[in-house]
């Protein structure tokens, strides 16, 4: 199925306005789902016997500048039963950003959204499991945001190199 | 307390209050049979492990933020750091993702066609110098040390055709983007060949010494069942799906480069009531990488009988700037399903680069693996799932 059809099925579904499509993207187009939808969107194209997106690929955030006011959350989707794939974004505000857990969905959410939250500060509400996964639990900030500025000191070591 | 954490994270910090007859205990992060620094929290009842919690991140060396400031070609050098047993396919890994970014624009004209063969060459002899890693390492985590020696013999072997080819032994930095960084040293194909010769018979002497051995099969066989569903849900690929039943090679299912002129086969695990074996247990999973190494000693063999063709080994190019847009693309490395998320912008350096790990995504179905099983089966389950920490925490 194609991400135009599958938007066409999503907008009638969800009857929200707010749900749009990019097709003049270089090479693949994708889906803009507002945050509070992508874990009943998630659901829906997960459970669905046609859509079938079993396969959650990879979940990424994105900050594409420090100047930017708002960050992405990009959900790679994967159908293994019929082979097709979808790209969902998710915009969300650099001052607090929260976005509904899609851990339900697919188990490997579990790391990947612990992994952007580690990074990137977005908190997943309802997650059951919210902490750390790569960098040490008492780390301070998100460094891979544009505007992140590394500590002078770390536990008595000196950071920048 | 800490500026940013969060409720949940405040509560990790708290003791954990196990019950009076349980002990907590941490496995790694030096441990032999991990693999690398990976630490296991244990909650024990006695040998039964109530819940393994993995905590990653020892080797955690920022490759993405890194990768934003660095040019595409720079790159390549920091995939090798990732999955540093095969570092061959995530150099190919990489590329493919960045030449497909670039094949939007019409100046590129492609890897070249002697590349093509070269990158495949490389890649499936990486991938057999990979499984042995696999194998030789599994057995001696399971008690086995002869065939760790066996394997390491044979490793030794490709390891040193790399030599001649590009100088490194581990981290190549061979396969470049637009094609690969030198030709063949004279004589390396008979190599090769003389190589796969001598090679293909060992795989048999590993199934007689380790497959099959009573031990090893009690250790392996019907534990720690991952079934095709919860593979996929925990974004298991590779030998860990295959292993589960599925017949899923992106080599086959979406070929890329010139895997679709290749004639080879995908193994599967499968069922054995007599021995025990079902579906995606340790010993499929294992049995699964054993069955690989003789479809890549094929597709080497095919390689070398067809000849490679003449020509440039790198694309012309004047500088890597692919235009601005983004791209998901996945390849099949050893350990599964490698993809990168590049977001480029139109200049040399890529705004955001993403590695989707799959040691990463086989890890995290660890917790729910080992729980009610005995603390000798994680062993046999880490293992099995042949996992590399440089690739988990990049």
């Amino acid at each position: 199925m194609t991400t135009q059809e599958i938007f066409s099925r999503l907008q009638s579904k969800f009857e929200d306005n707010d749900i749009s499509i990019e097709t003049e993207a270089v090479l693949e187009p994708f889906i803009v789902v507002p945050s509070s939808l992508i874990a009943l969107i998630s659901e829906h194209l997960c459970r669905e016997s046609d859509l079938a997106f079993d396969s959650l690929q990879c979940l990424s955030g994105v900050d594409l500048s420090a100047s930017d006011e708002t960050m992405e959350i990009v959900y790679h989707l994967f159908s293994m039963t019929h082979q097709h794939d979808l790209t969902l974004k998710v915009i969300v505000p650099k001052v607090e950003p929260h976005v509904p857990t899609v851990e339900h969905v697919w188990k490997i959410a579990n790391w990947h959204e612990r992994e952007v939250y580690d990074l990137y500060g977005v908190v997943f509400d309802g997650h059951s499991d919210l902490r750390r996964i790569l960098l040490p639990d008492d780390w301070e900030g998100h460094p891979m945001r544009k505007d992140y500025k590394e500590p002078e000191i770390y536990r008595g070591m000196k950071v920048p190199y | 307390m800490l500026a940013q954490s969060t409720a949940s994270e405040e509560r990790k910090f708290l003791e954990l209050k196990p019950f009076s007859d349980e002990m907590v205990v941490s496995m790694g992060p030096q441990h032999p049979s991990t693999h690398g620094v990976l630490r296991l929290e244990l909650r024990l009842d006695g040998e039964i492990v109530r819940e393994a919690i993995p905590h990653i991140g020892y080797l955690h060396r920022c490759f993405e933020k890194h990768a934003e400031n660095l040019s595409y070609q720079q790159i390549v050098p920091f995939t090798d750091r990732m999955d540093y047993i095969a570092a061959m396919n995530q150099n190919w890994g990489f590329c493919l993702a960045v030449e497909e970014l670039m094949s939007a624009d019409p100046k590129f004209a492609g890897v070249p066609e002697r590349a093509e063969y070269l990158r495949v060459l490389a890649g499936e002899l990486n991938r057999i110098a990979s499984h042995l890693l696999a194998f030789g390492t599994y057995g001696m985590d399971i008690g086995a040390f002869t065939p760790f020696l066996y394997a390491f013999r044979d490793r030794e072997k490709i390891l040193l055709l790399f030599e001649k080819l590009c100088g490194a032994r581990l981290t190549y930095n061979y396969i470049r983007v637009g094609g690969v960084s030198r030709d063949l040293p004279p004589g390396f194909l008979d190599d090769v060949r003389e190589f796969i010769d001598y090679f293909e018979p060992k795989i048999d002497e590993y199934n007689a010494l380790l497959t099959n051995n009573k031990i090893f099969l009690e250790r392996t066989v019907g534990v720690a069942i991952m079934d095709e569903a919860m593979a996929i849900s925990y974004g298991a690929t590779g030998p860990n799906l295959r292993g589960a039943g599925r017949k899923w090679d992106l080599r086959k299912d979406e070929p890329y480069s010139i895997y679709d002129r290749f004639d080879f086969d995908i193994p599967v695990g499968e069922e054995i009531p007599e021995a025990g074996a079902v579906l995606g247990d340790c010993w499929n999973r294992y049995k699964v990488r054993m069955d690989e190494m003789k479809e890549s000693v094929k597709i080497i063999r095919q390689v070398l009988d067809g000849g490679l063709p003449d020509g440039p080994i790198v694309a012309a190019m004047k500088a890597i700037r692919p235009p601005a847009g983004e791209v998901f693309s996945r390849s099949e490395a050893p350990r599964g399903e490698l993809g990168f998320y590049i977001v480029s912008d139109g200049s040399v350096k890529p705004v955001r680069l993403k590695a989707k790990s799959p040691c990463f995504c086989a890890l995290s179905a660890l917790q729910e693996l080992s729980r009610g099983l005995m603390i000798a089966d994680i062993i046999a389950i880490i293992g099995s799932i042949d996992i590399v920490m440089g690739e988990v925490d990049r």
